[in-house]
């Protein structure tokens, strides 16, 4: 509990007078160069995991006619397993062509070129089976959830696809909703979440919901409640593990300094935020601010060796559920005094 | 047993009633069965007999009492609120079943009560949960779903009041096949296909020989409860739509009261407005425990029982197989012109 009470300044002020860089080296040849600890390596490379996998070569845009041909092609027969119906999605919906060969390149800009998303931990990250993945959540709009879903199909060594559980009010706005659940979206509903989990699917949750999401920037990086623990109810009873991550950078998006309180509920939304960018920009303010990004995946949190009724013990979830809170928070603030700037 | 079975079913003149009706009378083990409705059957109806009445009609409970039967299969709920009106439609489904099963608690000999219901009981909304299973609450949001719900509170009160009475509710999905004419099927039969603007509902189809084959055997065999009967898997209804290879049209949510009311007066199709949830937020039922408890695997896939019901009908895309292949031809060439050493 007291690291959540830790004031962020003074978070990062214990950082400051060491004053030298990170030293580890990186796949990209440069060196890390985040703010050092004691032992002359951030709080990142402190640990010896592994450094993150090296961009892959073969994905970066090539000009070699033989693969414009091949390119045709695919998109050739994309639009015709389109046009005629000839492809598969899952009972919740989702639809797995959609998303990886139209949603997800679209968004992969984003993720490599203006949030220059960079992740570690994913070893934490099953190859098989259920895990439930639990997050911060902030940002006005929910970055953070494609991010950490492209993070997963790209980066893991086993690709995997996010299975996010949303609020109704995004699976119940026209367009939105739609385009939510046919990139795996779906209803946070116990039963589902269990079901997906037991299916072997990854399911992330970001339990702080519209509270976190729609937090002032004054805010930034000290975790809402995490709803009523809901989601440690769901590993329960799935016998899945649970793995926190720590989203740094989606704060940064849209610092969000007001609340039109009745705006919001003229529009019948959990909030309507003014941002440093919105509305002053006009649809310019719509774009997010570049942060960089850092996405951690933590070590799983095990939930087996508990008694079969768990799930039904409403102290016990909520112990567990603020041992979680903890370990994100945690999480954040380690990950926070490594940053050397919000936007580089 | 030394008898046989002795079979009552309700809503004869019906596709489905008919089909059980031909499958029944061919089991050795069935001594009698009898048909009830008011309309005319139309279709072949093999050794059954049929009686012309009003299930409200003294006729019926007479009539149970008289061949000693011993089955009561109920099909008589319609859905069709076009033919009669919505006042009339639902003094006919909930009041019928009402008496109907009234008298069925007199019946000295009945052992077994089959309820054809429907997974409109759970409703489309995108705040309630993806996948229904038997146990969610009903929330009924059409009058046809309403009627159903109250029908099956009669059916689980007879079960209580008569111990050893064996009832069972078979809860389809939208039904496709041979004999079935409903809004749905219809409206999946028009030329150009209205949709919801922003929306893509989830549709799950039951093929009409699974049903029968379903009735049949919660006929023969002991199977008490409540089961959700669908194929196998999903799909969007605009998957669907292109699967049947007709054009959709989207309409703003605003103009999709003109639109259904324009489509009625054409008299081709009733567009109930009160499916309109159902065309934005899609059903479907888990069903686990029919292949599980109840022991049956359907054998239409959703997909295979849109194709066969395409088939049947005769609808063949407007764009075939040929000209996607020619049109696949000449994007290729163009390619190749565009980049000349694209040949590999």
């Amino acid at each position: 509990m007291s690291g959540q009470e830790r004031d962020l300044a003074e978070v990062i002020a214990i950082n400051r007078p060491s004053r030298r860089r990170c030293v580890q080296p990186l796949p990209t040849g440069g060196r890390c160069r985040n703010w050092a600890g004691p032992s002359g390596r951030c709080r990142i490379h402190e640990t010896d995991e592994p450094p993150p996998a090296a961009v892959d070569p073969s994905r970066e845009a090539s000009t070699d006619p033989s693969r414009v041909e091949e390119f045709v092609a695919g998109v050739l027969s994309f639009l015709r397993r389109r046009i005629t119906g000839a492809y598969d999605i899952d009972v919740f919906g989702f639809d797995r062509d959609l998303t990886e060969q139209v949603i997800l390149p679209l968004a992969r800009p984003l993720y490599q070129s203006y949030f220059r998303v960079r992740t570690t931990g994913l070893e934490h990250v099953p190859d098989t089976g259920g895990a439930l993945l639990v997050a911060n959540h902030a940002g006005a709009l929910p970055f953070d959830a494609i991010m950490t879903k492209i993070a997963l199909l790209d980066e893991h060594p086993a690709h995997r696809n996010l299975r996010e559980l949303a609020a109704d009010l995004a699976l119940r706005l026209p367009v939105v909703g739609a385009l939510a659940r046919k990139t795996g979206n779906t209803l946070a509903h116990d039963d589902d979440a269990v079901r997906l989990l037991k299916d072997g699917e990854l399911v992330g949750v970001w339990p702080e919901g519209f509270k976190g999401i729609g937090k002032p920037f004054s805010q930034r990086y000290k975790l809402e409640r995490f709803g009523r623990g809901g989601y440690v109810r769901v590993a329960l009873r799935a016998g899945t593990p649970i793995i926190p991550v720590a989203i740094i950078g989606s704060e940064e998006t849209y610092p969000i300094v007001g609340n039109v309180r009745w705006l919001a509920r003229l529009l019948d939304l959990p909030y309507f935020p003014i941002t440093w960018q919105f509305p002053l920009l006009g649809p310019l303010g719509l774009l997010p601010l570049p942060s960089r990004w850092f996405i951690e995946f933590g070590a799983p949190i095990a939930v087996t060796g508990l008694p079969p009724d768990a799930a039904d013990d409403p102290m016990l979830v909520l112990e567990l559920s603020e041992r979680v809170r903890d370990t994100v928070q945690q999480m954040l603030y380690r990950n926070l005094m490594g940053r050397r700037s919000v936007f580089l | 047993m030394s008898d046989g079975w002795r079979i009552l079913i309700t809503g004869i003149a019906g596709g489905l009633a008919a089909g059980l009706a031909r499958r029944l009378c061919a089991h050795e083990g069935v001594d009698l069965v009898v048909g009830v409705d008011t309309r005319l059957p139309v279709h072949d109806l093999d050794a059954a007999r049929t009686v012309r009445a009003e299930l409200s009609s003294p006729v019926v409970g007479e009539l149970l009492q008289r061949e000693r039967i011993d089955t009561l299969i109920h099909l008589g709920i319609t859905s069709t609120p076009g033919d009669i009106g919505d006042r009339s439609r639902k003094e006919h489904n909930v009041i019928d079943t009402m008496q109907l099963l009234a008298a069925a608690q007199r019946a000295p000999d009945l052992r077994t009560v089959i309820l054809k219901s429907t997974t409109a009981v759970y409703g489309s909304d995108a705040g309630s949960r993806s996948l229904f299973a038997e146990d969610t609450t009903t929330h009924a949001d059409s009058g046809y779903a309403r009627d159903v719900v109250e029908a099956e509170g009669y059916a689980r009160a007879l079960a209580r009041r008569r111990e050893g009475l064996v009832v069972t509710v078979l809860r389809f999905a939208n039904l496709l096949g041979a004999g079935i004419d409903t809004p749905f099927s219809r409206y999946l039969a028009l030329p150009v296909i209205p949709t919801v603007l922003g929306y893509d509902p989830r549709v799950q189809l039951c093929h009409t020989d699974d049903a029968v084959e379903v009735l049949r055997r919660a006929c023969l065999d002991t199977r008490p409860g409540i089961y959700n009967v669908a194929g196998r898997g999903v799909l969007y209804l605009s998957q669907a739509v292109r699967i049947a290879g007709r054009p959709r049209v989207p309409v703003p949510m605003p103009l999709v009261d003109v639109v259904a009311r324009a489509i009625r007066r054409t008299r081709i199709v009733d567009v109930p407005t009160d499916q309109l949830k159902f065309l934005s937020y899609g059903r479907v039922a888990d069903i686990t425990r029919l292949r599980e408890r109840f022991g049956y695997e359907p054998a239409y896939s959703t997909r295979a029982t849109l194709e066969a019901f395409l088939a049947a009908e005769g609808i063949t895309p407007w764009v075939d197989d040929e000209r996607l292949d020619a049109l696949e031809r000449h994007a290729v060439r163009l390619v190749r012109e565009l980049v000349p050493d694209g040949r590999s």
